[in-house]
């Protein structure tokens, strides 16, 4: 099988005229997965939303693409389409919106080949649920209404899950879980990685990287990487310190 | 996150929306019934008319001096100016009883093809058929058609066309009638006292339960014509029952209007639910007035969807005047395009231990306006009783309203109550989310609006909430995508 490919080239992205993201560039295939590691503030979220179009930030510069399709000419719900997926680091919530009712338009509308089976698909969320240690009822509760900041992103895991997209980016998903519930969203992880995703995991912290190995890591400083390597790299943050490297041209506040 | 984005779905009120709120409608409802009436009175209102009128329907002395006593209240009352602009109402050029049939049928197969044909196409056979234990439906001035499943009717349960009744059973009418609606209620109130017409009539001995619902279909017809049907509910003590309304009328235009009166009585320990579905086209002027009286530890339940007309004005009102008696008001109305809606609730908390709840929603789009109107009295001696009243508006875009005008009047000490109001627009970050996920901008809109209509829509019968889907789902595409 030809492995999908996910091409982040030379990416220049600007708010309100100010430059974010720096020439970025990342290349991911399916089965990958890759870290993009660095301290707050330093555009690891952007990146996120400028893949997905939720941000409609300026993009001065740069090429994405998944395969040969264009993403950059796409609107946010073709981009789905196409196989993007992005767990939120702020999932929102809407109020009377079932959960599976929700869950059911975007499968449908992502797969419309397929024939849904309702109670099949009602089943397999259900067992999801219980999977990631989530009250079976949430199937009829408000989309994140009233759920826990630590809930919401296990609900953000089951649908990279039940959802198969071609590619992932997990925009701090780590944050605000216990250790119980990152050891079963990295578990998840790696069924996505199983199923073929290719996988970008967003994170301040080495924490979760001990549970999934990257087999890329990216240090991203001040909107732009500032360095890449192995796995292997993600630990040697972790003794040094993002203060490494700072310097130069850096003026983000790095903690 | 939405940094450089503009919210620039709001659209100016085009005659291409008008067109498609017209299309909406022609879907199902907008077409004529091709009868010529049996029987119609000369347009306006006076003595002779009513005179005219009460003749043909054969009906006793009282009832016709009823309708004139509530003539002359009509006369003397000035058209309401503190809600949506009536102007347009000319009492003059209005048609006030228009019998379209000779007789009244018990049975699909004996209404005449012309109007079997039109309630077929509005579905009402097709749901008697899958999840009613009763129907009466209605064209114009009269009930058409009404019949009630043998099992209910063995029970001693009543329930047909309100001119029947008053044929039939003068005496329980003629103990209810007015009574809680009385003429000098308001202007449209004595109006209708004095040529009311059809209507559906119901009546649940002592103790009988009803497990199905039953029904009544409303449909107008022309322009220029007034429905006027009466309504009364009368459950016994310990009885229950759902009924519920429909109403529909094809485009036209210019206006009619729409005045009812609903009486309803809940005895001791009876439970009723009243659930009202309104899809009048937009030239009707709809300005019904239902009440309930409710006894010791009975419980009234109003449920109202607002999809249609031009102008509303209704405000369901429970008074309840026995111990522990409580009373629940689900209320959602749409006002997209051209329209007013002014809906809300009446609440009198008249005996300690009641309890009361309000729940309405309203979404204002293409230059549309909605209202809560609401009044809610407890009253010095209610000791204990509770009420809350929660009004939500969603406004779709820039040139619609909402307004909120609540009336509170808390007499006792002990009494609790609360009210909470929101007003707000669509979030962004809702439909960017939604669209991450492969859902299309207009798709995402109408899920978010359903969202917040749920905790009504989801106590609308589903047949009745399936169309309401299907409305908000085409009203959202009218908006369009930002791209």
């Amino acid at each position: 099988m030809v492995p999908n490919v996910l091409s982040i080239k030379n990416l220049n992205v600007s708010v309100n005229d100010k430059v974010i993201l720096k020439d970025v560039s990342i290349t991911v295939k399916s089965g990958e997965i890759h870290a993009l590691m660095g301290p707050n503030g330093t555009g690891k979220s952007t990146l996120a939303h400028t893949i997905i179009g939720t941000a409609r930030y300026k993009i001065n510069n740069g090429q994405l693409y998944l395969n040969d399709q264009n993403l950059l000419d796409l609107q946010v719900y073709e981009r789905a389409r196409a196989g993007l997926f992005v767990a939120f680091q702020e999932p929102v919530s809407v109020q009377g919106l079932r959960f599976i009712n929700y869950l059911r338009t975007a499968y449908t509308s992502l797969h419309p080949d397929e024939k849904l089976e309702y109670k099949k698909f009602v089943e397999e969320v259900k067992e999801l649920l219980a999977f990631f240690g989530l009250d079976s009822t949430f199937t009829d509760r408000g989309l994140n209404d009233g759920l826990s900041g630590g809930e919401k992103k296990r609900m953000e895991a089951l649908q990279m899950l039940i959802l198969r997209p071609k590619f992932i980016i997990l925009d701090e998903i780590d944050s605000g879980l216990d250790i119980d519930a990152l050891r079963v969203v990295s578990k998840a992880i790696g069924k996505a990685k199983e199923n073929g995703a290719g996988i970008i995991i967003i994170t301040h912290y080495q924490r979760i990287l001990d549970y999934i190995k990257p087999d890329f890591v990216h240090v991203l400083i001040n909107g732009r990487i500032a360095e890449s390597g192995s796995g292997d790299l993600a630990k040697t943050i972790e003794e040094r310190g993002y203060e490494y490297y700072k310097g130069g041209e850096l003026d983000a506040k790095v903690e | 996150m939405n940094i450089t984005k503009e919210v620039n779905w709001t659209q100016k009120l085009s005659e291409n929306d008008v067109e498609e709120v017209k299309r909406l409608n022609e879907i199902k409802y907008d077409f004529t019934t091709n009868v010529k009436p049996a029987f119609q009175t000369q347009k306006g209102l006076s003595r002779e008319v009513i005179e005219d009128m009460s003749r043909d329907k054969k009906e006793p002395e009282w009832m016709k001096n009823i309708r004139l006593k509530a003539l002359e209240i009509f006369l003397s009352k000035p058209v309401p100016t503190w809600g949506p602009d009536l102007s347009e109402l000319n009492f003059d050029e209005l048609t006030y009883y228009i019998r379209p049939e000779d007789r009244k049928a018990n049975n699909w197969e004996e209404v005449p093809k012309e109007i079997k044909d039109t309630f077929d196409k509005l579905g009402v056979p097709e749901m008697e058929k899958k999840y009613l234990a009763g129907s009466v439906a209605q064209l114009q001035s009269e009930g058409v058609y009404s019949r009630l499943k043998k099992q209910w009717e063995d029970k001693g349960v009543i329930f047909m066309d309100m001119d029947s009744a008053l044929k039939l059973h003068p005496d329980i009418v003629r103990e209810h009638f007015g009574r809680v609606v009385p003429p000098s209620d308001n202007k449209f109130a004595a109006l209708n006292t004095a040529v009311w017409s059809g209507g559906s009539f119901l009546y649940i001995p002592r103790g009988v339960q009803l497990d199905l619902p039953v029904q009544a279909y409303f449909r107008m017809n022309g322009a220029l014509e007034g429905q006027f049907e009466r309504t009364l509910i009368i459950a016994e003590p310990g009885a229950s029952v759902h009924y519920i309304e429909g109403c529909t009328a094809p485009t036209y235009s210019q206006y009619s209007l729409h005045a009812a009166i609903v009486e309803v009585y809940v005895k001791n320990s009876a439970k009723v639910r009243y659930t009202s579905v309104q899809n009048w086209s937009d030239n009707i002027i709809n300005g019904p007035t239902k009440r309930s009286w409710v006894e010791e530890n009975g419980r009234m339940e109003w449920v109202q969807g607002s999809l249609g007309s031009k102008i509303t004005m209704t405000y369901p009102s429970s008074i309840l005047r026995g111990e522990y008696a409580s009373t629940s008001n689900l209320n959602v109305a749409l006002g997209i395009g051209p329209v007013w809606k002014d809906n809300g609730a009446k609440v009198v908390h008249a005996a300690p231990n009641t309890s009361s709840k309000v729940v309405a929603k309203s979404i204002s789009g293409k230059g549309g306006m909605s209202v809560y109107r609401g009044q809610l009295r407890i009253n010095q001696g209610a000791y204990n009783s509770k009420a809350s009243v929660q009004c939500d508006a969603l406004i779709l875009d820039d040139i619609s309203k909402s307004n909120t005008y609540p009336h509170n009047e808390i007499l006792e000490e002990s009494a609790s109550f609360s009210h909470e109001a929101s007003v707000g627009k669509i979030s962004e970050e809702q439909v960017d989310y939604l669209m991450s996920r492969g859902i299309r901008e207009e798709d995402a809109r109408s899920l978010i609006v359903l969202g917040f209509l749920d905790d009504v829509l989801k106590e609308i019968p589903l047949e009745y909430s399936i169309e309401f889907n299907k409305l908000v789902k085409l009203e959202m595409n009218k908006y369009g995508a930002v791209g």
